[in-house]
């Protein structure tokens, strides 16, 4: 056996088992409903805060933000597909093309309808995609899905790029942003009140009044508004993955990805059951790609490159497939890393493609790898202790 | 729940399921040759043969595997032709797996949940607005699976994932998975296959206990001893062909089955 591999993961083990009990006090429920009420009060100030280090500089950090929380959405999205399901799907990007090709031609190209009308019939339009898409190419396993589903997500690229009624090469403009709430006068500031940022160069005054955000005003210059509606949206898919997996579907998703054959033994309908994963993960696909295209306002063949799939897939896999948090952390990292590590330049994707490789060597499982993987990991550990005892007896 | 049954009252009861004339072939290969036989309520059935009798391809069969290429399996009145292999499950015949094919990520108590699921209702909108439909057929399940985990001795590893638990823990997991989708029949593939005698002679008394709480049973197994032992009534295959019926004191004595399988079973048993 190769010793090396061996090690790592058992290593790796007791450094969580360690880090569990230094943080044990977390089983405590009040806790950690404040640190959940914290984290997600921090995630919505976060652009607000500038914090030092983390805030990038050169690029927006609010725009830098919204492509963070929607790559987290997409890879919660995602995610089912991969990670409960185990269905490897390469070409989400489809999904998010359809999504915001559908906001697109329903807000600007063809008809005038507000961006809140247009977002649901996104989400259902992107997974009746899914479900077509699904419906024939689920009955083929592995390695053959993940080949149908790039040529899906190519297919829909080209088909943006030739049809003339979807645009064609030239795209859809003028995608109107969603509403705002209270004012709106021309030449003032808008919203029902202005938030000002925090400034720490000019520290003891850290109020910047002169740098605010109105709430809610969804301009073409300030996307914090844009990063607080995709992060709301995130917030409440995450909660809807939450009941969902922990339920009869959840398990009926695991047992599928662990022996489809066992599974549908079992009375699992394993064909419907992936057909639901499939179907979820291009909704939230879609759905994110509706925020894309109101936050852009324009939207071209261009973006939907394949590439972006493989960043998707990245995404998943960084943070921990199956593991909802690992997921979206990966998402956020994918988003952010490019763009932190701006002062690189050109050497940024290389820093970022080595980052990308060390972690295959290190911690295969992602960052924060699923519950099961942990587990496993803790097995093996305890078993190499044991046969390290009989050995030393 | 049907009473326990003693081996000389089974002629009298009601069939269960009924394998009439069932051939399939696999291009020239015919795998079972007009193999008749029936499986009363309540009985234990064991079904044995030589390896390659088509022991296996008969289970296969009777679960939707494959489909007969002549002949009819029907179950509870009904034939179960082109039927789906989960719809088979939910009309009540469950298996166990001759290799364990365990559910490795998940506990052992999810692994039982699973099978309790079969005849579930929830789906994706109950789960997700936690219906109280949900909660109810979640704690059901659960209750459920608790109590099969405890049935079959493995109870107090509920939370241990499935690979991590001892093979003959594995083995017994299988039969509380099979058992949660509240089969009327419970197909055991040779569920004694890599246990030494002690697990051997716990596994009859299982299968003995599995009986009286009113379960019909058929068994797949190579070895004799726990055939012999734990059986109402056995059907002997070889080379796809049902050679011999009756009771274990009649397949013991009977020539064809001794000629065929008994005579052979060191060198049987040695290979396999």
């Amino acid at each position: 056996m190769n010793r090396y591999y061996d090690f790592a993961p058992s290593g790796l083990a007791k450094g969580w088992s360690s880090f569990k009990s230094a943080f044990s006090f977390l089983d405590n429920r009040p806790t950690k409903i404040a640190l959940i009420v914290l984290g997600i009060v921090v995630a919505y100030a976060l652009p607000l805060l500038n914090l030092p280090i983390i805030t990038t500089s050169g690029v927006d950090f609010g725009g830098v933000l919204f492509d963070a929380a929607a790559y987290a959405l997409i890879a919660l999205g995602l995610n089912i597909v991969i990670g409960y399901a185990g269905l490897l799907d390469l070409g989400y990007v489809g999904f998010y093309a359809t999504g915001a090709y559908t906001t697109g031609l329903l807000t600007s190209q063809h008809w005038h309808w507000p961006f809140l009308l247009a977002l649901p019939a996104a989400i259902v339009v992107t997974m009746i995609t899914g479900l077509i898409l699904g419906a024939p190419t689920l009955r083929v396993r592995g390695d053959y899905l993940a080949i149908v589903t790039l040529g899906f997500g190519e297919i829909i690229r080209l088909v943006t790029t030739n049809v003339d009624w979807l645009g064609a090469q030239a795209g859809i403009a003028n995608i109107p942003s969603p509403p705002n709430i209270g004012s709106n006068a021309p030449g003032q500031q808008g919203g029902l009140f202005q938030i000002p940022h925090l400034s720490w160069s000019t520290f003891p005054n850290i109020i910047d009044v002169g740098h605010k955000t109105p709430f809610l005003e969804f301009g073409p210059v300030d996307a914090i508004p844009f990063y607080w509606l995709v992060l709301t949206a995130f917030f409440i898919v995450i909660v809807g993955d939450i009941l969902v997996k922990n339920s009869r579907v959840g398990r009926a998703w695991e047992a599928t990805r662990e022996d489809e054959d066992a599974a549908e033994v079992m009375g699992v309908p394993t064909f419907r059951f992936k057909l639901l994963a499939f179907a979820l993960g291009a909704a939230i696909g879609g759905m994110s790609g509706s925020f894309f295209a109101t936050r852009e306002g324009f939207i071209s063949p261009l973006t939907f490159i394949i590439t972006l799939s493989e960043l998707f897939v990245a995404a998943v896999i960084i943070g921990g497939a199956g593991n909802r948090w690992g997921a979206a952390v990966g998402g956020v990292l994918v988003a952010y890393l490019p763009d932190r590590f701006r002062g690189f330049a050109d050497y940024r994707m290389l820093v970022f493609g080595l980052a990308l490789m060390m972690l295959a060597i290190w911690r295969p499982q992602g960052i924060f790898p699923a519950r099961r993987a942990r587990r496993a990991l803790r097995a093996e550990a305890a078993i190499e202790e044991l046969e390290g005892e009989t050995v030393d007896a | 729940m049907p009473e326990p049954t003693s081996p000389t009252t089974t002629d009298a009861r009601r069939s269960l399921l009924e394998v009439d004339d069932v051939t399939i072939r696999f291009g020239g290969v015919t795998a079972m040759d007009g193999v008749t036989f029936d499986i009363k309520e309540g009985e234990i059935l064991g079904l044995i043969g030589p390896n390659g009798a088509g022991k296996t391809t008969c289970f296969n069969v009777m679960t939707g595997v494959y489909q007969a290429t002549s002949g009819q399996i029907r179950f509870d009145g009904q034939v179960l032709h082109k039927i789906q292999r989960y719809k088979i499950t939910r009309l009540g015949i469950a298996r166990t797996f001759q290799n364990i094919r365990l559910f490795k990520s998940m506990t052992a108590l999810e692994n039982v949940m699973v099978g309790a699921d079969a005849h579930s209702k929830v789906g994706f909108f109950r789960a997700l607005f936690r219906t109280p439909m949900h909660r109810k057929t979640e704690s059901e399940s659960k209750a459920r699976a608790l109590e099969l985990l405890k049935f079959v001795g493995v109870d107090g590893r509920a939370d241990e994932l499935a690979a991590n638990l001892s093979y003959g823990d594995q083995r017994r997991l299988e039969i509380a998975r099979a058992m949660a989708t509240n089969p009327k029949l419970l197909c055991l593939d040779e569920p004694a296959a890599g246990f030494n005698p002690a697990e051997k002679q716990r596994l009859m008394e299982l299968i003995r206990k599995v009986r009286e709480q009113g379960y019909t049973v058929l068994l797949i197994e190579h070895d004799m001893r726990l055939v012999m032992g734990v059986t109402d009534r056995i059907v002997v295959l070889e080379f796809g062909r049902k050679i011999a019926e009756g009771s274990p004191a009649e397949i013991r004595d009977n020539p064809a089955v001794i000629a065929a399988y008994l005579g052979v079973e060191e060198d049987d048993d040695a290979a396999s």
